[in-house]
């Protein structure tokens, strides 16, 4: 065994994954597992704690690991996280624990993330739930949305037993765990929902086909249902286009459309009603981790698939580890590109894409380099469907219909980032709804935060 | 699971139910809409709200088989359940929150188009209860496709049947209606709602602003979640791009770009289409609908 290198983790191989829907990585055995753990330093001072968003005990549950106590090492986990099945499979890990990781100054870092996903999987084939706070308290709050920031927020409320309701928009829990991440990424029925029922393990209840703003307002949730407290965990859900001629043509989608026809209505699956038009030669524009899910789904449906990104490889912002695996499984990348309009036949279908080549100019206020045209080097692409993942913005239902509630010029909630607190008295927000897209685990890190910040808020109440 | 308390067809294709869900049932507001699911499988079908009862915390949905989804939801008797319903979407009528007094003062008229006519009747009936009578316009192919007559007739003030084929009462499309109504009657409308195909919306708008009638369309295009998400119920509505289910669904019928939204009712179209071949064929559809590669 190489100290220096991490224990290879077996993943489907990229020709036979292509075409299903399986998940591509396959996690490590156990006998992978403790060797994998067995590189674990056991810092005093675990750099990889302090970045990890919900700050998990990490020396702690390898140790545990090491030993073969797999159990305990889920209960550790669980401290501090409800979802470690999740992060393990989705969290950027290499920014976060496993960038500041010793071992990694000089070779890689120890595979935290593959050793969470080893643990979750574990406990879960093993039937172990965590077990229901004892004492109630009978105070009730609502969480808004059932992501990972709401899913969080909910479960660490209960565990001090509070009395906590989720009403999702939706007819299924999980948010962008459900409807935005691929099966292949994130298996839904194996994963998701057992770490939901975890959370519902808890004493937490879920409302599903409730809008909020919609179908009840904040104000009535606390003036006359009776909840003292809400989260406003709702995501940011609305898409972006780029404004060019052609996009309201048939076959353009946004990403959000795409994959949502995809993983949370299950186009992919013959017995399910709903239609989804894969297309044949689908270029996808973006260079995030939605975009790779796009692109990487498309495929599967049978498309040959590009992705088109103004920037270059290095300012992907799409993981890794995901550019990596798309490029395996046969995406083609036509960088340094930008599409300047979609070509549209008599019957409005997409038939082309004009785009425009580019190159990298000075950093702009994000400090990357900002893309700029090259003068006359248009070009067409040959493309029968057109997937917009330009990234999306909070939707402003619950803004527009809750009086009080602070928003800043992009539209997120302003909250503050120690409590959650918002500008209005009991109610709190976190997630996506504040930052704008982001990440799961900043998501659960910022539930988590509210839910201390609610607890502190009640107590003093 | 919200449970159906009375299914009965209202044509051979066109059937009504009051579903209990009392959330909807106390919030919505004429013009908005709900999203129903039949069960796991099922897709989000877009519906719009035909009626409410806020005591009895029920929303009446009238629906016509056009694909698959809708074709099993027809088999669904008094008793069943819908595996999700979910709502109030989309925006109220404007006028729901418009002055009372100023609203008495206009004149208002409304086209109902085969099942158009459903949607036209909340907003009717509201304005009637605020003591308002609107003229109404019922058009259908043919006699059997005409829809809520009597319910109509109880709420508007006058009310025009017409069939295309004129087996019953006027003879010809919503437009000769409007056209025989302005021109030879001498009547004069502030406004005009105008729900129905996309079509006749289209044609409607056209013989309207000839006419200088403001006029309002509900737009009823494709959707996945409803709540502004998916962005697939994209619209250009004076060259602005407008989501229908948190924009609309109501915007004036003036500004909309039929042709462009005609083109995008057609993207699944195909699939609809084979869905409801498998769906009517069971085991013994093996393609030949040139669709879904069943023969491939």
């Amino acid at each position: 065994m190489d100290v220096l290198k991490k224990v290879p983790v077996r993943e489907q191989d990229p020709k036979v994954r292509a075409t299903n829907f399986d998940e591509v990585c396959l996690g490590y055995n156990e006998s992978e597992a403790k060797e994998e753990a067995s590189r674990c330093l056991t810092c005093m001072n675990a750099q990889c704690v302090k970045a990890c968003p919900v700050n998990i005990d990490i020396p702690g549950f390898i140790k545990e690991i090491k030993e073969g106590n797999f159990e305990e090492a889920g209960y550790v986990i669980g401290k501090s996280s409800a979802l470690p099945a999740i992060c393990g499979r989705v969290c950027p890990q290499e920014s976060q624990c496993e960038g500041k990781c010793i071992r990694g100054i000089k070779g890689e870092p120890v595979s935290i993330g593959k050793l969470e996903r080893f643990v979750a999987d574990y406990a879960m084939a093993k039937g172990i739930k965590p077990k229901k706070s004892t004492e109630s308290n009978g105070r009730k709050v609502a969480i808004i949305g059932s992501g990972p920031a709401g899913l969080t927020c909910a479960g660490d409320l209960a565990k001090m037993g509070y009395d906590v309701t989720i009403f999702e928009a939706l007819h299924e829990a999980g948010g962008v765990l459900v409807y935005g991440i691929p099966e292949f990424r994130l298996p839904k029925d194996a994963v998701v929902k057992k770490e939901i029922e975890n959370v519902i393990a808890l004493g937490v209840k879920i409302e599903t086909n409730v809008v909020i703003g919609k179908s009840v307002t904040i104000d009535d949730l606390m003036e006359k249902e009776g909840f003292e407290a809400v989260f406003i965990g709702s995501g940011a859900g609305l898409p972006k286009f780029m404004g060019i001629p052609g996009e309201t043509a048939s076959g353009v989608f946004s990403a959000n459309e795409y994959l949502t026809r995809n993983n949370l209505m299950k186009a992919f699956k013959d017995d399910y009603d709903t239609p989804i038009r894969p297309g044949k030669k689908v270029a996808v524009v973006g260079g995030g981790n939605v975009a790779m899910d796009a692109a990487r789904t498309a495929l599967r449906l049978g498309a040959e698939v590009t992705i088109v990104y103004r920037r270059s490889e290095e300012e992907l912002p799409a993981r890794v580890e995901e550019v990596h695996h798309a490029k395996e499984e046969g995406i083609i990348f036509n960088l340094l590109t930008n599409p300047t309009e979609i070509l549209v036949d008599e019957n409005g279908w997409v038939c082309g894409m004009k785009c425009i080549k580019m190159e990298l100019g000075e950093p702009d206020e994000s400090g990357r380099r900002s893309p700029v045209e090259i003068p006359g080097s248009e070009f067409t692409i040959d493309v029968d469907t057109v997937i917009m993942s330009l990234g999306t913005s909070p939707n402003p239902l619950i803004s527009s219909t809750t009086k009080g509630l602070d928003t800043n010029r992009r539209k997120c909630i302003v909250a503050n980032e120690e409590s959650g607190a918002t500008s209005k008295p009991g109610v709190f927000a976190g997630g996506d709804a504040v930052t704008g897209a982001a990440t799961v685990i900043l998501a659960m890190g910022a539930g988590k935060t509210a839910a201390k910040g609610i607890d502190e808020y009640l107590r003093a109440k | 699971m919200y449970k159906i308390l009375k299914a009965c067809n209202l044509a051979s294709n066109i059937f009504l139910m009051d579903v209990e869900a009392r959330r909807i049932a106390k919030a919505c507001e004429p013009g908005q809409f709900v999203i129903v699911r039949i069960d796991e499988r099922g897709e989000r079908i877009p519906l719009t709200i035909c009626d409410y009862d806020r005591e009895k915390g029920t929303i009446t949905i009238v629906v016509q088989t056009i694909g698959a989804s809708t074709t099993r939801m027809q088999k669904l008797q008094t008793g069943d359940y819908f595996m999700d319903f979910v709502g109030p979407l989309g925006r109220p009528s404007d006028f729901v929150h418009e002055d009372i007094e100023s609203l008495k003062g206009k004149k208002m008229l409304f086209v109902g188009g085969g099942l158009g006519t459903a949607p036209v009747y909340p907003q009717v009936k509201w304005l009637h209860e605020h003591g308002i009578d609107a003229d109404v316009i019922i058009g259908a192919k043919t006699k059997d496709l005409v829809i809520l007559e009597e319910e109509m007739k109880a709420v508007a003030g006058n009310l025009y049947v017409t069939t295309d084929d004129g087996s019953y009462q006027r003879a010809g499309m919503v437009t000769e209606v409007i056209k025989d109504l302005v021109n030879n009657e001498g009547r004069t409308y502030d406004v005009c709602v105008a729900i129905g195909p996309m079509i006749m919306m289209k044609f409607v708008c056209l013989l309207t602003k000839e006419l200088g009638i403001p006029t309002i369309v509900s737009m009823n295009p494709i959707m996945v979640d409803g709540t502004g998400m998916c962005g697939a119920c994209r619209l250009l509505v004076g060259g602005e791009v407008k989501f229908a289910c948190v924009d609309g669904p109501e915007f004036d019928g003036h500004l909309v770009d039929f042709d462009q939204a005609m083109k995008r009712q057609n993207l699944y179209k195909t699939e609809e289409g084979r869905a409801l071949l498998a769906e009517q064929e069971g085991s013994t559809h093996h393609g030949g609908c040139n669709n879904c590669g069943g023969d491939r």
